[in-house]
């Protein structure tokens, strides 16, 4: 089974709504293992040694975070900065990250209608979020596109938090089982558009 | 004097050794020292007539135990509390007297006696009830707190009881009792202020005397205490509590009132100040010793023949009164919304009678309301109900609580809105940051400090203190350590830090014990004496003004920055091995020169790291941030060409 690595980004837990109950949900999940980056560096002081270790030792790399700014939350970009080395990640025998997935699970504000060439963000998320893209590319990692949740604010109130848990809980299990067929999200924008492919690719496992 | 010794010893081995035996059955203290009084009284017959007299000496303790109680009452607790105080106590007390009462007459007893009657049921028991709360831990439920506001409208109660009570006496038992007394040789007049006095100037005496502890206590005794404390002499400081009961008690009697009315207001009005848990932890052990004693006097005056005689009787009112009164409380239960388990737990808790009943009983004969014999009678009721009270608290966890428990636990969990406790041991310079760091995010805290000027001036700008010494364990209780999270030991004793340290490891092991370290040997005996965390009282500050000198000598505020952070994180990472090696020093003294020699190495990996920042790509303080080789651009697009 392969074994999958959550780096979860969020400063505001107690007001978190969608993101803290998708962490604490994956913490049960088998071959997972969930990091909560501003507990575990609450001054920023991230231990690069220990960050790398726990690369090497994972095939499936997820950033968890809500969007902020288009981007992800500042420890996340600092723990880019840092963990992802010349020598380590890529350049003269940098190969460690060569061959694993990734992906983020990300949520936003705005509506999915926002996200588009023709809403008012201008871009796809897909296409905001192309640093990441790039550099999982980049350090030889197969990129996945994000899992999303929109709307996030309203989530609660519309009762979609826990479908999404439960979708999350699929495509984890998928990656692990790796029943999956990496080229069916080329084209897609988020990993959410494929979700019945994911259950049957599932069920084929299950029989 | 040798037979008072002998007596004495008698009276102390039977309380030792039966109410620990009485303990570890659940059975509770105060049926331990009725047992003990049971055993050296009616079975063995080695104490014998004089436990009437040693009884109004150990009265005394009640007297203590209300001053105690006025204490733990602060006026703005007792205001938040009214509703249920009132409601549930008040209802509690007026209904079960009132049925006692009313039952008492129908049994054909004058209404006087059964109105005393009625009182002394209505009460049940403090002692028994609060110490099994704790025990098993339903002091915080629903049913465990109803409870408490029930017990201490009783104790409450009581002080009006005891005011009401003589009002009741049978005049034919007042007259035998002066022919016997005036037949009585060297009979001497209780001494009064008011004896004889005309009704409006007497009523003037016992005002102004109330008014006199009441504001004396609030405003005279605070200068006294202070004075007291400063000169650091603990046994004064007793001797200066005990005074104040003493001294309260007998000006309360010589104006006619009763003592416990008076220590109890004196009590009331220290309840908020600074001296509070101080006093309470010096007059707890001399209230607990006489109670006790009080106590055993009941359990040696138990009359067994009468109880052979009247074994059925006895059995037969005991379960009546326990019926009655838990109907009474069963309907509060149900009138003030008490849910489920709470329900039966608040009715069972509080259907026994309880130890003021006896002191009530007691009272009650010397003031010619019960005669004698009915007094022995229902003596022996209110023993038996206290016995039977583990009975209850065992139905209710075999029976009860099972058929509640699945319910209950489907339902989610309540958040939890009171956080626990931190209590802050020392609070000078050191403890007052953390202290202020804590209030301001609104945790709770209690603030111990042995220097008064240091209470004085925390109090002058509202924050909640407390004068006392934190290494005493009885301190420590009154102060709540049972329901703390965490202890801060913020002291200046090194030494007396460090045994505080081991004694609530060892006793309250559920506490994270944190603690100011002076200096690295005082930081490794905290770590051994089991403290979880050491925080150096230097080590931070000294190493924020080297990050300010850096900068002054215009090394980057970033760079400054990450030097710190690297500094910390070297010495943390040797934390380990230099304690081990000292705890080998001080087992034996040869690790002495490694000790040393471990202490160089450190300063010298420090150095080296340090030094790497900038020749070095890959040092540890900037490594993260090092730039690419200069040509690893163009090797890349070769790579991908």
């Amino acid at each position: 089974m392969q074994k999958v690595l959550i780096l979860f980004a969020h400063p505001s837990q107690g007001r978190s709504e969608v993101n803290y109950p998708l962490f604490e949900a994956s913490r049960h999940f088998e071959g997972v293992t969930v990091v909560d980056l501003y507990a575990e560096y609450p001054n920023f002081r991230i231990d690069i040694d220990k960050e790398q270790a726990r690369l090497i030792e994972h095939d499936i790399i997820v950033f968890m975070f809500p969007l902020y700014w288009y981007s992800t939350p500042s420890i996340l970009k600092e723990w880019q900065d840092l963990v992802f080395e010349h020598g380590f990640a890529y350049g003269k025998d940098g190969d460690q990250l060569k061959g694993k997935t990734f992906l983020a699970a990300v949520s936003t504000g705005g509506s999915e209608d926002a996200y588009q060439t023709d809403g008012y963000n201008h871009f796809t998320l897909r296409e905001l979020l192309h640093p990441l893209e790039q550099t999982a590319v980049f350090t030889g990692m197969k990129y996945l596109p994000p899992f999303a949740l929109f709307s996030a604010r309203t989530a609660v109130e519309e009762d979609r938090v826990q479908c999404h848990i439960r979708d999350w809980h699929l495509v984890i299990q998928a990656l692990q089982a790796s029943c999956f067929d990496h080229t069916i999200c080329d084209q897609t924008e988020t990993i959410n558009c494929v979700m019945p492919k994911i259950k049957s690719c599932l069920e084929g496992v299950c029989k | 004097m040798t037979v008072y010794f002998i007596q004495t010893f008698i009276y102390l081995l039977a309380a030792i050794i039966a109410v620990p035996l009485a303990k570890r059955f659940g059975l509770g203290s105060v049926l331990g020292y009725l047992i003990a009084g049971v055993v050296i009284g009616p079975m063995i017959g080695l104490v014998g007539d004089e436990t009437v007299t040693i009884q109004h000496f150990a009265e005394f303790g009640v007297v203590m135990m209300l001053f105690l109680v006025g204490l733990e009452l602060e006026p703005k607790m007792l205001w938040q509390m009214r509703s249920r105080l009132l409601g549930l106590g008040g209802l509690q007390v007026g209904l079960t007297a009132a049925a006692v009462t009313g039952i008492a007459i129908l049994l054909g007893q004058t209404w006087t006696i059964a109105l005393s009657i009625g009182l002394i049921f209505s009460l049940s028991s403090t002692a028994i009830v609060l110490q099994t709360f704790n025990e098993k831990g339903l002091a915080k439920t629903e049913g465990g707190r109803a409870a408490f506001s029930v017990l201490l409208f009783q104790d409450i109660a009581v002080i009006p009881m005891l005011a009401l009570i003589p009002l009741l006496a049978i005049p034919e038992l007042v007259e035998i009792a002066q022919t016997m007394a005036t037949a009585s040789e060297g009979h001497h007049e209780e001494l009064s202020f008011v004896s004889g006095l005309a009704p409006w100037l007497y009523a003037l005496v016992t005002i102004s005397a109330v008014i006199a502890v009441i504001v004396g206590g609030h405003y005279l005794s605070r200068p006294l205490f202070r004075f007291v404390a400063n000169s650091g002499l603990r046994e004064i400081f007793t001797a200066a509590a005990l005074m104040l009961v003493i001294g309260i008690a007998a000006l309360m009697s010589l104006v006619g009132l009763s003592p416990a009315l008076g220590t109890f207001l004196a009590g009331v009005a220290l309840a908020n100040s600074e001296f509070r848990h101080e006093l309470e932890s010096t007059v707890e052990p001399f209230k607990g010793l006489l109670l006790g004693l009080f106590f055993i006097t009941v359990g040696a005056g138990i009359n067994f023949g009468l109880l052979v005689s009247n074994a059925l009787l006895v059995v037969g009112l005991t379960l009546g009164v326990m019926l009655i009164k838990a109907l009474v409380l069963f309907g509060l239960a149900k009138t003030f919304r008490i849910q489920q388990s709470d329900k039966w737990l608040f009715t069972l808790s509080l259907a026994q009678a309880g130890e003021f009943g006896f002191v009530l009983l007691s009272f009650s004969t010397q003031n010619h309301v019960l005669p004698t014999d009915l007094s022995q009678l229902l003596s022996l009721v209110v023993a038996l109900s206290m016995f039977l009270t583990p009975g209850l608290f065992i139905l209710f966890d075999k029976v009860v609580m099972p058929k509640f428990e699945l319910d209950e636990n489907e339902r989610e969990a309540d958040d939890i809105d009171e956080q626990g406790t931190v209590i802050i041991a020392g609070v000078g310079r050191f403890g007052q940051i953390v202290n202020r760091l804590l209030m301001a995010n609104g945790v709770k805290t209690v603030v111990l400090d042995h220097e008064v000027t240091q209470i004085d001036n925390l109090r002058r700008v509202n924050i909640k203190s407390y004068y006392g010494d934190a290494t005493r364990s009885d301190l420590l209780h009154t102060a709540g350590i049972e329901q703390a999270k965490c202890l801060v030991i913020a002291i200046d004793d090194q030494i007396r830090a460090v045994d505080l340290v081991k004694h609530v490891k060892k006793h309250h092991a559920h506490v994270k014990v944190m603690a100011r370290a002076f200096d690295r040997g005082h930081g490794y005996r905290l770590r051994q004496a089991g403290a979880d965390t050491i925080i150096s009282e230097t080590y931070h500050s000294a190493l924020e003004l080297g990050g300010q000198v850096l900068r002054a000598l215009d090394f980057h505020p970033f760079h400054a920055e990450q030097t710190k952070s690297t500094f910390l994180e070297i010495e943390a990472s040797h934390r380990d091995v230099l304690f081990d090696t000292w705890v080998k020093i001080t087992e034996d003294d040869k690790y002495g020169s490694k000790y040393s020699q471990l202490f160089m190495e450190i300063e010298e990996t420090l150095g080296k790291r340090m030094q790497k920042d900038r020749s070095d790509r890959h040092s540890r303080t900037v490594r993260g941030w090092t730039p690419p080789p200069k040509d690893y651009s163009s090797k890349l697009s070769q790579e991908d060409s």
